[in-house]
């Protein structure tokens, strides 16, 4: 009776909070959130490795995922690619330096902005529909009768796409990578006074298997953020919260996915480069 | 069979259920009645382990559901059929599909098998031919039918209704009626039935008993109940009641038809 009442006075008074307990506040909701978050993946961990796995389940969310997402992360990574190659050129111009367009247009899609276009994309796409499906199920007490007929609800539901989104991220990463590398072939050689063998062989000079190494490993984990992100905030919504309740997951979801993702590849980036010293 | 002792489940400053009691004997049909809103959906969830108790327990035979690991629950619950107010279909899967749901995670029937144990669900809540539809191309009271078809599909112990036969028509009611009076005689299963509506109540009950502010107003047999001197109880079960029931020489029943 009481834990109501409290969070309703936080709630009203909290505009009038002083500003470091409103921080405070808001700090602890992260943490609780964030806490549950980790719940939810190691249970989904646990029972990935509980047999039998449903592959019917699996292969549904595989195609889902890649049919839904294939087209555009290849259109992004082109543009992105066409991009990169024109701003590059124009900046290493005045310095001479035109012929390293190859090895930085290849250089960033595959260490970086491969993985990260794709995340992106998946983010807004996968992970907002896991979210709204999990959470309408949610309200509309699927995930109570999927219980009541003795089912685990992460078997069931977490697991098919947490495992497809963790494949498809790194499979849909190398087309869009290849997509980026096309782009700035096509933009420069185009555009520009550069010759096409010219470009791929500069890009093979500057290509090492630890790039893509690190393409991959960035990808994968991109794939686990976002389905454990889509995912929990679909199960964490109130059986109450109804239709309003559905749509504030939903961009919850794809906004924290989108920020977990930036502050992820920071991270891997100091944990790739610095202390395992890939390049 | 069932039994909830001190239960209290409060939602947020909200209380609901308030130190409640019940006895479900094995065999027995129970039925409980209640305003909207007493907390008659939250008491089937309790029971079902679907959310956990604040305080009080609830015991099946000789084993307390708040003890069970996951893996002892999810046995358990393959003997529970549960039907929901809202019917709870997954939506992203045909009727036939809804129907088969247990039968297809939890034995390795084939899929002749497992169509002829849906055609023969179907038709005991009579529906035919929908089994490729989806539940958004049924009627509300077809979908309940569904809920209820999906419910029985794994021959369950205990049967759970959440008013079954709100929002269907007078016929279908009866034989819903029938239904739950059936499986009741003939398999001897157990049933907790939430309903509003007398006619059904009377019709499948073998014990009454009334939720009120979060504990058990009052508890009978049907003859019991409707000889218990209550004016909150007596409202409810007069409103709509049968006319076997309202034509009967009750000095209880009289004073408040006369109201
Ligand atoms: N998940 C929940 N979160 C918050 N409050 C809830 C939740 N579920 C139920 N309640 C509250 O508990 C109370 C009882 O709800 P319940 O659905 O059990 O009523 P009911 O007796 O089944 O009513 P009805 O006859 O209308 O179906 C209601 O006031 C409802 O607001
Ligand atoms: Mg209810």
């Amino acid at each position: 009776m009481n834990r109501q009442s409290e969070t309703h006075e936080s709630n009203n008074g909290f505009r009038s909070l002083p500003i470091l307990s409103r921080i405070k506040v808001r700090l602890h909701n992260v943490l609780s959130e964030t806490g549950q978050a980790f719940t939810l993946f190691f249970q989904t961990l646990v029972q990935i490795f509980r047999p039998p796995l449903q592959f019917d389940l699996l292969v549904k969310q595989l195609l889902l995922i890649g049919v839904n997402s294939l087209a555009v992360v290849i259109v992004s990574g082109f543009f992105t690619g066409m991009v990169l190659g024109v701003q590059g050129y124009i900046q290493l111009k005045p310095y001479a330096v035109e012929g390293s367009v190859a090895r930085f247009v290849c250089v960033s899609i595959v260490k970086e902005l491969g993985p990260m276009i794709t995340a992106f994309v998946l983010a807004g796409r996968i992970g907002a529909s896991i979210t709204a499906e999990l959470s309408t199920m949610k309200v509309t007490e699927q995930i109570d009768a999927l219980e009541v007929m003795g089912t685990n609800p992460v078997k069931y539901l977490v697991v098919p796409r947490f495992l497809a989104c963790t494949i498809m991220l790194p499979t849909l990463t190398i087309f869009s990578t290849f997509a980026g590398i096309g782009g700035g072939f096509t933009a420069v050689v185009t555009l520009f006074d550069v010759n096409g063998s010219f470009f791929l062989l500069e890009a093979q000079k500057n290509l090492y298997v630890g790039s893509v190494l690190i393409s991959l490993i960035k990808a994968t984990s991109f794939g686990m953020a976002i389905a454990a992100i889509g995912c929990y905030k679909g199960f964490s919504i109130s059986t109450a919260g109804g239709a309003e309740g559905v749509g504030t997951a939903t961009t919850g979801s794809a906004v924290i996915s989108l920020i977990t993702i930036l502050i992820l590849d920071f991270v891997l980036n100091h944990i790739l480069f610095n202390i395992l010293g890939l390049v | 069979m069932i039994s909830v002792k001190n239960v209290s489940k409060n939602f947020g400053s909200k209380i609901v259920l308030d130190g409640l009691d019940l006895e479900v004997p094995r065999g027995e049909t129970v039925v409980i009645m209640g305003r909207s809103g007493t907390g008659k959906s939250v008491l089937l969830k309790l029971i079902a382990g679907l959310i956990p108790v604040d305080s009080g327990e609830i015991w099946f035979d000789d084993t307390e559901i708040s003890k069970l690991k996951t893996k002892e629950m999810n046995g358990l619950r393959q003997k529970i059929g549960m039907l929901f107010q809202s019917a709870a279909l997954f939506d992203s899967m045909t009727v036939a599909e809804n129907v088969a749901f247990m039968l297809n995670q939890h034995t390795n029937y084939t899929k002749q098998e497992m169509l002829k144990i849906v055609d023969e669900k179907l038709e005991l809540v009579d529906l035919e031919g929908v089994q490729n539809l989806r539940p958004a191309e049924l009627s509300g009271g077809m979908r309940k039918r569904v809920g209820l078809a999906r419910a029985l599909a794994f021959n369950p112990d205990v049967i759970l209704y959440d008013e079954p036969t709100t929002g269907l028509d007078p016929v279908t009611c009866t034989e819903i009626n029938q239904l739950i009076s059936d499986l009741h005689e003939r398999l001897q299963v157990t049933s907790i039935v939430v309903t509003h509506d007398m006619h059904s109540a009377f019709s499948v009950g073998t014990l009454m008993v009334m939720l009120h502010e979060g504990r058990q107003l009052a508890h009978g047999t049907p003859d019991e109940i409707i000889n218990i001197d209550d004016p909150i109880l007596q409202q409810f079960v007069l409103f709509g009641a049968p006319d076997q029931i309202l034509k009967m020489e009750n000095p209880i029943l009289k004073t408040y038809i006369g109201r």
